[in-house]
């Protein structure tokens, strides 16, 4: 057993040479990374264009780079003890310099200028950023020193996050509810004020085109990167509806739907036998042309000035406003209350809560319809279905355009609550974000595009004080997520139909486990 | 004027220009595509990154006082091709390598991620205000007069055609004559049977973005130099059209990828100058649907049988 | 010419191929093949690789447009022409099922849900294109039993009745082969093609695969069309062989006329008699 060890040791001695030379080349690519974009910035003056350097940023990155791959390489090597001890200390000193710089008044003068002068960049954001992975990596070193995980290999980690999928899954049923409950009560939480019922309204609203795009994307596998063209069908629609022909929101809802859908049918007819990457860069191609239209059209659409005063939503014809109309009730005076501007956001909270609840319900069931199946199946295998007399076209024509009609009834809440649309809203970005969070949270998995929804849109909505970070830990998110698990977070799929029912496959692993 | 041949000459020589930034670009996506069957979107970014260098080291070099105009574009050319490689080879290194075996919608979703990162690094670094710079190369040829309407080739869009030529000479030799082409070629048809037969795979993959950043970086030059004004936006449009023209021609076919890059530089130019500015790109987006309709693997792809 | 020869038999015609020609570019794939395959019969088509027996099957099932030739499916209530139709109409409307050499299951779907979705088209009509089974009408649900009944007598066939709400793509090989048969049968065919479905199975399989075959020639009263390499199960349970070669037909009859054809024996079995003999003296030197 000892010999065995330190054999072990021995085979595991550090190799100094090996060490020096990766993080050297790391720390060199960080150089040259850095050195142009990092180094110098383009500084408007009155002269025209003007050149600051930033060297000393350059040399924190390298030096970033050289450490943290030695950390790592200490890492794999099993070298708990020295990561560990070596990320504490720098940890402890990065959390002292981030505490010092921000408490300037408490301390002495030198002190703080001393904790400044060692911050990183001399920002706080991205210096505590480094704090988190600095303590990631001493947790990692004293699990290493103490053998309490191995490394993990990818497979490995798939397979672990598959079981806390399923089991997720199965606590669904009773999550499901709870998240339900939750999201009715939160309005009347003694924490939720007006921002918060806005971060969940838009949260919500996400949630909504998420299912929605889950429809095309997770179950009929199709590949859709200009979602957001039926959002701006939808509300557009709308707007256009109540501009010209007084109607109100409810009577322009199912409109909005069907419009969006016929331009989901219709732009998805040429395109849908295309396969699957020519499929995305063609509707990403349709998506901006809706933009393009939308922004040159003037006397329809306002062109880039976007259409406001699009009327707000009533509560079955009692409106939410301050004057009470002639002849009438308004919300307020009808239920007995005093005027609160928050009724309405509470109302709209409450509103595309139902349409995402509806939106949900409805792709629930339709798994367990035969269209449904045959989307799955379709995304499965396009050959195996025509030979079993499925037509492919229509198949996938019905899932573009009910997914396009769910777009739809969300751009017409959009419309609604914000009063004012104009094309700036509808750009590649935001397609970008409702893909995303339906592949981050898993293909096909509803509650997935609610977790995930909450990890892109609610968090750097609550961290709004980082505005000009915001994006950037956005698509540094995406990437991370798809690294650490490449099938989404909760990716498990729920047979529509069984012969035996839930338990029988229970017990089934029971036995074989 | 606008059914003069002068007017048409002009919008000729725009639409080849354009062409030729579209094409450089186009090559990236269709290598990487060709190699690892992924729509590398951040590829565009890279392109914006490349003009970025590019006019930080026209500025260095300026103040430095290198001021003859061939030899500063000649640095600029090799400066931003070099660091701009270093951007194209981290990228595959960190992003994409690790999720080659994954589903395809997860290395998509990891590129767009990039593609928003890139996008957000440069801003935050850079700021968000447009940059603009003075023309460096003046002059040009006097093709035609009419009046006062005259058609030039000017100095700089013979440079950028020229210059254009010339990397797709030597870049088709490189693919058709190299070890390194050949390998390229190799890891397309069957990377597992590439790597038994002992092509470094991951090498191989890696000089892929290499070459595909420093072409798209030459296209951020040409960029530069054209229009004269760049901001960190710049990527998103150009990498979509330039994907545009890679599909247009063929995915996966090198002169596909120019011949797209071409026809899409010159419906835009034609476009422009016949009906409206405002629906150039419907246009460019259009003539693609049409040809995927018609042609589903581009004007120069293989047709490829569908396997039962 | 051997190939003049046609195969007679006392049973209804059920599909006739004539002067079927598939080329790709300049390579003849199938060249001018007629042959008449007949109700209640299994009838092989066996050759050497590449002898565009699967083309053949391609062309019959719509996923290749024939160059030249005419498909004609006798149903009882009328004729179709098999080359102007869609591959999803042949399946749909013609009742032609048919399975794939490599295996084409929808492979992380139950094995359940597999049987479900062949029987979609019915179902489809049964939730009155969905709209009725949005709402939970009770036609629907009679349907979906039905089928699910159907699936179930399939699964009892196959013995994959235990395993139903496995996922196709976990079955072992012989088990995923067996299921895509039971899903083919499942469209309710009036032929079935099926592309190499003893490749891979072990004796006792093949075995269990020739009694399978036979239950649904005689029992559910359907043409059985077959590409198959195991001469065990070919000389077996075939009623009729159609032999290509190069594309094409170079023999056409019964097993013992087929086994006794010496066309045959020349262009195929004599062909392995010279690769077994190479490998022989090869071996040897």
């Amino acid at each position: 057993m000892a010999d065995l060890s330190i054999n072990a040791e021995k085979a595991r001695a550090l190799d100094m040479g090996a060490l020096l030379k990766d993080a050297g080349l790391t720390a060199f690519v960080a150089f040259a990374l850095s050195i142009s974009l990092v180094g110098f910035q383009i500084k408007d003056a009155s002269g025209g264009l003007q050149l600051i350097t930033r060297f000393g940023d350059v040399a924190v990155v390298t030096a970033i780079a050289f450490i943290g791959r030695v950390l790592l390489f200490l890492l794999r090597r099993g070298r708990g003890r020295a990561v560990l001890i070596s990320s504490a200390v720098l940890a402890a000193v990065l959390l002292l310099s981030i505490l010092a710089s921000m408490t300037p008044d408490s301390l002495p003068q030198a002190i703080v200028a001393t904790a400044r002068a060692v911050l990183p960049f001399g920002n706080v954001v991205l210096s505590s950023v480094m704090l988190i992975v600095l303590v990631v990596l001493a947790v990692r070193g004293y699990q290493v020193m103490t053998h309490s995980v191995h490394e993990m290999t990818m497979e490995e980690r798939d397979r672990e996050m598959d079981k806390v999928a399923a089991r997720v899954q199965k606590i669904s049923l009773f999550l499901g509810p709870l998240a339900l409950v939750f999201a009715i009560a939160l309005p009347f939480m003694p924490f939720a004020d007006r921002r918060i019922v806005d971060i969940g309204t838009l949260v919500l609203t996400y949630v909504m085109l998420g299912w929605g795009l889950n429809i095309v994307v997770g179950l009929a596998g199709l590949l859709d990167l200009g979602y957001v063209a039926f959002y701006a069908v939808g509300a557009y629609s709308y707007a256009l509806l109540a501009q010209y022909f007084d109607a109100s929101f409810w009577l322009a809802l199912p409109f909005a739907g069907i419009m969006a859908a016929a331009a989901g049918v219709t732009l998805g007819f040429p395109v849908l036998r295309l396969r699957g990457d020519y499929l995305a860069i063609v509707t990403l191609g349709f998506g901006e042309m809706i933009r393009i239209i939308l922004l040159n059209w003037y006397q329809f659409t306002g062109g880039p000035d976007g259409l406001s005063g699009i009327p707000r939503p009533s509560f079955f014809g009692l409106p939410f406003t301050r004057r009470v109309p002639e002849g009438g009730d308004s919300f307020a005076t009808f239920f007995g209350l005093d005027y609160s501007s928050l009724h309405r956001v509470v109302f709209l909270y409450y509103l595309i809560l139902a349409l995402a609840m509806i939106t949900n319900l409805f792709t629930l069931r339709i798994r367990k319809l035969p269209i449904g199946r045959a989307w799955e199946a379709l995304r499965e295998d396009e050959i195996a279905c025509r030979s079993l007399g499925i037509n492919p076209t229509n198949t996938k024509l019905t899932a573009f355009g009910i997914g396009a009609m769910f777009g739809g009834f969300a751009g017409s809440f959009f419309a609604t609550r914000q009063g004012f649309i104009s094309p700036e809203s509808f750009t590649f970005i935001e397609s970008a974000v409702i893909l995303a969070i339906v592949v981050l949270g898993g293909m096909g998995s509803q509650l997935g595009v609610v977790f995930a929804s909450i990890l892109l849109i609610g968090l750097p909505e609550i961290f709004r004080d980082l505005q000009q970070y915001r994006m950037l830990a956005f698509g540094a998110a995406m990437v991370l997520i798809m690294i650490w698990r490449p099938a989404g977070l909760l990716a498990h799929r729920e047979p529509s139909i069984r012969l035996w029912g839930r338990d029988k496959i229970g017990k089934k692993a029971e036995v074989h486990s | 004027m606008e059914s003069t041949f002068e007017y048409f000459l002009e919008q000729l020589i725009n639409g080849v220009t354009l062409g030729s930034v579209y094409g450089l670009i186009a090559i990236g996506y269709t290598m990487v595509y060709g190699i690892i069957g992924m729509i590398n979107f951040a590829h565009g970014e890279i392109f914006m990154i490349g003009s970025f260098i590019a006019l930080i080291t026209f500025m260095i070099l300026g103040i430095v006082g290198i001021t003859w105009v061939p030899l500063a574009i000649l640095i600029v050319l090799i400066v931003a091709m070099l660091l701009t490689s270093v951007y194209g080879w981290t990228l595959e290194r960190i992003a994409y390598r690790p999720l080659r075996n994954s589903p395809r919608l997860a290395a998509l979703i990891t590129a767009i991620g990039m593609s928003i990162f890139l996008q957000n690094y440069v801003q935050l670094l850079q700021g968000a205000r447009n940059k603009p710079m003075q023309p460096i190369i003046r002059g040009g040829i006097e093709l035609m007069r009419q009046g006062d309407y005259v058609v030039s080739l000017s100095y700089l869009q013979m440079f950028i055609i020229l210059l254009t030529i010339v990397l797709m000479a030597v870049f088709s030799l490189i693919i058709a004559k190299t070890s390194l082409g050949r390998q390229q070629r190799a890891c397309e048809q069957d990377q597992k049977m590439a790597s038994l037969l002992g092509v470094d795979v991951d090498r191989t993959i890696s000089l892929t973005f290499v070459m595909g950043s420093a072409l798209a970086s030459v296209a951020g030059v040409i960029f530069l130099i054209n229009y004269g004004v760049i901001d960190f936006y710049i990527g998103f449009l150009a990498g979509v059209k330039a994907f545009t023209a890679a599909v247009l021609g063929g995915i996966g076919s090198l002169p596909g990828a120019m011949l797209g890059g071409m026809l899409i530089g010159l419906i835009e130019a034609f476009w422009s100058g016949y009906f409206t500015v405002e629906y150039k790109d419907v246009a460019a987006f259009s003539i693609l649907v049409l040809v995927l309709i018609f042609r589903p693997t581009g004007l120069l792809g293989k047709p490829d049988v569908e396997k039962v | 010419m051997s190939g003049a020869q046609e195969y007679r038999s006392a049973n209804r015609p059920l599909l006739t191929v004539e002067h079927l020609t598939m080329r790709f570019g300049g390579l003849v794939a199938v060249d001018d093949v007629s042959f008449t395959a007949f109700d209640r019969e299994i009838t092989a088509i066996i050759g050497p690789n590449g002898a565009g027996k699967t083309t053949v099957f391609n062309c019959l099932t719509g996923f290749y447009k024939p160059t030249v030739g005419r498909i004609t499916l006798h149903r009882e209530d009328g004729e179709m022409y098999l080359e102007q139709m869609e591959g999803f109409r042949i399946a749909a409307k013609g009742g032609v099922a048919r399975t794939f050499q490599n295996i084409r299951l929808f492979p992380h779907m139950t094995v359940l849900e597999n049987l479900m979705i062949a029987q979609h088209n019915p179902l489809m009509r049964a939730s009155g294109f969905t709209v009725l089974g949005l709402f939970g009408f009770s036609s629907y649900k009679i349907a979906e039993k039905a089928a699910v009944d159907r699936a179930r007598y399939w699964l009892e066939k196959i013995g994959l009745l235990e395993k139903a709400d496995d996922e196709a793509g976990s079955l072992p090989y012989g088990d995923q082969r067996r299921l895509e048969i039971a899903r083919a049968m499942c469209i309710d065919p009036v032929v079935l093609c099926l592309d190499e479905p003893a490749a891979g199975l072990n004796p006792r399989e093949s075995a269990d695969l020739n009694d399978l075959l036979k239950f649904i020639r005689d029992e559910h009263n359907i043409g059985v069309l077959l590409i198959e390499h195991d001469m065990s199960v070919v000389m077996g349970i075939s009623d009729h062989i159609v032999v290509l070669d190069y594309g094409k037909k170079i023999s056409d009859g019964t097993p013992e006329f087929v086994r006794n054809d010496p066309t045959v024996i020349r262009a195929y079995l004599g062909e392995e008699d010279e690769e077994e003999t190479a490998a022989m003296t090869g071996g040897e030197g």
